[in-house]
């Protein structure tokens, strides 16, 4: 079991969705963050003055999934969410200890499928 | 009509001065003579306090219809994205800025001026009016000056969230400078020094469903229509998908100020201080409320549950639909107006949305183009002196037909020829980048909601 975490652009959701879906994949947490790499951030102004955003609007996906799963959710994300341009954002992937469905009690693979 | 009032004004005030002056009437001898010469000076400081009333009440309407500038801001950026909001109110902001020097410098002109047949020739820059006076030519300005800016706010609606700002600006110029005006000219130019083709024939237009409102929603639908829908709203099938407003309670708002706005709509043009303001009120309050009404029945039945952007929708539809016959029609014609007309809002958003695929995230097409249309050909069946269902033949319904079509051409005409101009030239839709990050950021440099965490991923 896996946990995958992405970080992508936000307009980039709808797409990714799609891409995941396609490949079956269809459970998915999506949350409002806030972060910077390369990027480095752009210039809004208020009221004539200079705002330096730093910390850019992006979303994180966290999608748990047996090991089959791993390599059409990296590859889904990346269809998706890839522009080429700088602030695709990135993707972690992590072992996941355990997995339990609250209404079951079912465990590992079950709960995750 | 007029005598009488005035009259019975003189009388009430005879009866006042009696009172005050009984005791010297009561030694004078020439009582009688100075009564006589008394009736002339009040018959005199009567006309007077019904021309002052006459300017008051135009003065307060107008600044009701300005207020409704604020009301369309409010519907239009809650029935839109929050990533979207300063692009809107600026929008809101800025069509009224521009129009209002526009319409001062050119639009009044070519609407009121002595006419050439197609156009008004003189009064630019209110020429002629008595500059240090109380001249009515100032009150006339001002109440023509917020309808000609209430034309031109509407298309901002139909093509929210993806225009070009620049463009929006020059669209703003151009309608409140040419397009509205000379429409304007040829049915209401004769209320100031001008004379219009349509108002000959005997279009009837009372408050502006056609001149105003259809002329602004068909501008809006060319605009919609070459600007093409928004990122999202149509999947790869071509099914029309929702991109829901952000802010309803702000809409609600919106359509509230609105309705309000419109007791200075109508009643106010009839430019009198007298009963026909309460006449009228109740008109367009019918229609409105009966809008409300029918388009929260139809979506109910439509869609299995009462639609609140619907409703509200349908309460413009009706308040639009009412504006042409609001001083001619009675309250129950007015009813039948507005439930009809709440009706057919439902309808024309979803075959708009649906069958022909324009993007409109605020109805406006539907609401001022469609409903100011069926409005105005209304008239023609339930006008009470001249209307087919009150004996008065088909006439009328010929001229409002007339009237309507030829508003279609010339708005809907005109407004693609605009925007394919300012497409080929400076552009009229902004990037997809900008587009999906929201136009706040592209177009603005700043967000409508600092602060928020907001989901930009529609």
């Amino acid at each position: 079991m896996k946990l995958v975490i992405a970080y992508i652009r936000p307009e980039s959701l709808p797409a990714v969705k799609q891409a995941l879906f396609e490949r079956e994949i269809f459970k998915i947490s999506v949350t409002n963050a806030l972060g910077c790499g390369q990027q480095k951030g752009y210039h809004e102004t208020y009221r004539g003055a200079d705002i330096e955003v730093t910390l850019l609007k992006k979303v994180r996906l966290e999608i748990a999934v047996n090991e089959d799963f791993v390599q059409p959710t990296i590859e889904g994300i990346i269809e998706g969410a890839k522009t080429g341009k700088i602030g695709d954002g990135k993707i972690f992937v992590q072992n996941l200890e355990e997995c339990i469905r609250i209404r079951t009690g079912e465990k590992g693979n079950l709960a995750i499928g | 009509m007029e005598k009488k009032k005035i009259y019975i004004n003189s009388m009430f005030l005879l009866l006042i001065l009696g009172m005050l002056t009984g005791n010297l009437y009561a030694q004078d001898s020439t009582a009688v003579s100075a009564s006589t010469v008394g009736e002339a000076a009040l018959i005199t400081l009567s006309e007077s306090l019904q021309n002052n009333l006459n300017i008051v009440w135009t003065c307060i309407a107008a600044f009701l219809v300005f207020f409704m500038q604020a009301g369309f801001a409010m519907v239009e950026s809650g029935f839109t994205r929050a990533k979207n909001t300063v692009n809107i109110i600026m929008k809101n902001l800025m069509d009224f800025s521009i129009g209002s020097i526009a319409f001062f410098f050119l639009g009044f002109g070519l609407m009121f001026g002595t006419t050439n047949g197609f156009f008004g020739t003189d009064h630019f820059l209110m020429a002629g009016a008595d500059v240090a006076g109380k001249d009515w030519d100032w009150t006339f300005l001002i109440f023509q000056t917020v309808f000609a800016a209430t034309a031109a706010t509407i298309v901002s609606g139909a093509m929210a969230e993806r225009t070009k700002f620049t463009a929006y600006l020059l669209y703003s110029l151009i309608v409140s400078a040419l397009i509205y005006p000379i429409f304007g000219s040829w049915a209401w130019g004769s209320l100031f020094s001008g004379s219009g083709w349509l108002e000959n024939l005997g279009f009837v237009d009372f408050a502006g469903s056609t001149v105003v409102h259809s002329v602004g929603g068909w501008i809006a639908l060319s605009g919609a229509i070459l600007l093409g829908p928004r990122i999202g709203k149509y999947d790869m099938e071509g099914n029309a998908k929702a991109i829901p407003g952000h802010n309803i309670t702000i809409a609600a708002l919106g359509v509230f100020i609105l309705w309000f706005g419109w007791f200075g709509f109508n009643p106010g043009s009839t430019t009198v201080g007298d009963g026909d303001i309460g006449r009228i009120a109740v008109t367009t309050n019918l229609a409105a409320a009966a809008g409300a009404l029918l388009a929260m029945v139809t979506s109910w039945l439509m869609f299995k549950k009462p639609d609140g952007s619907m409703a509200l929708n349908g309460a413009l539809a009706g308040l639009v639909a009412i504006t042409a016959g609001c001083a001619n029609v009675s309250p129950i014609g007015s009813l039948i107006i507005g439930a009809s007309a709440g009706m057919l809002v439902v309808i024309s958003v979803t075959v708009i949305d649906s069958v022909f695929k324009i993007d409109d995230p605020v109805g406006a097409v539907s609401v001022h183009g469609v409903c100011g249309a069926f409005g105005t050909l209304m008239v023609g069946l339930l006008d009470v002196s001249n209307g087919l269902f009150y004996g008065g033949g088909m006439k009328l319904l010929g001229i409002q037909a007339i009237g309507v079509a030829t508003g279609f051409i010339w708005a809907f005409g005109l407004g693609l020829i605009l925007f394919v101009i300012l497409k080929k030239t400076i552009g009229i839709r902004v990037t997809e980048e900008e587009e999906l990050r929201g136009l706040d950021i592209g177009e603005h440099g700043m967000e409508g909601y600092s602060g928020f965490q907001i989901f930009t991923t529609q």
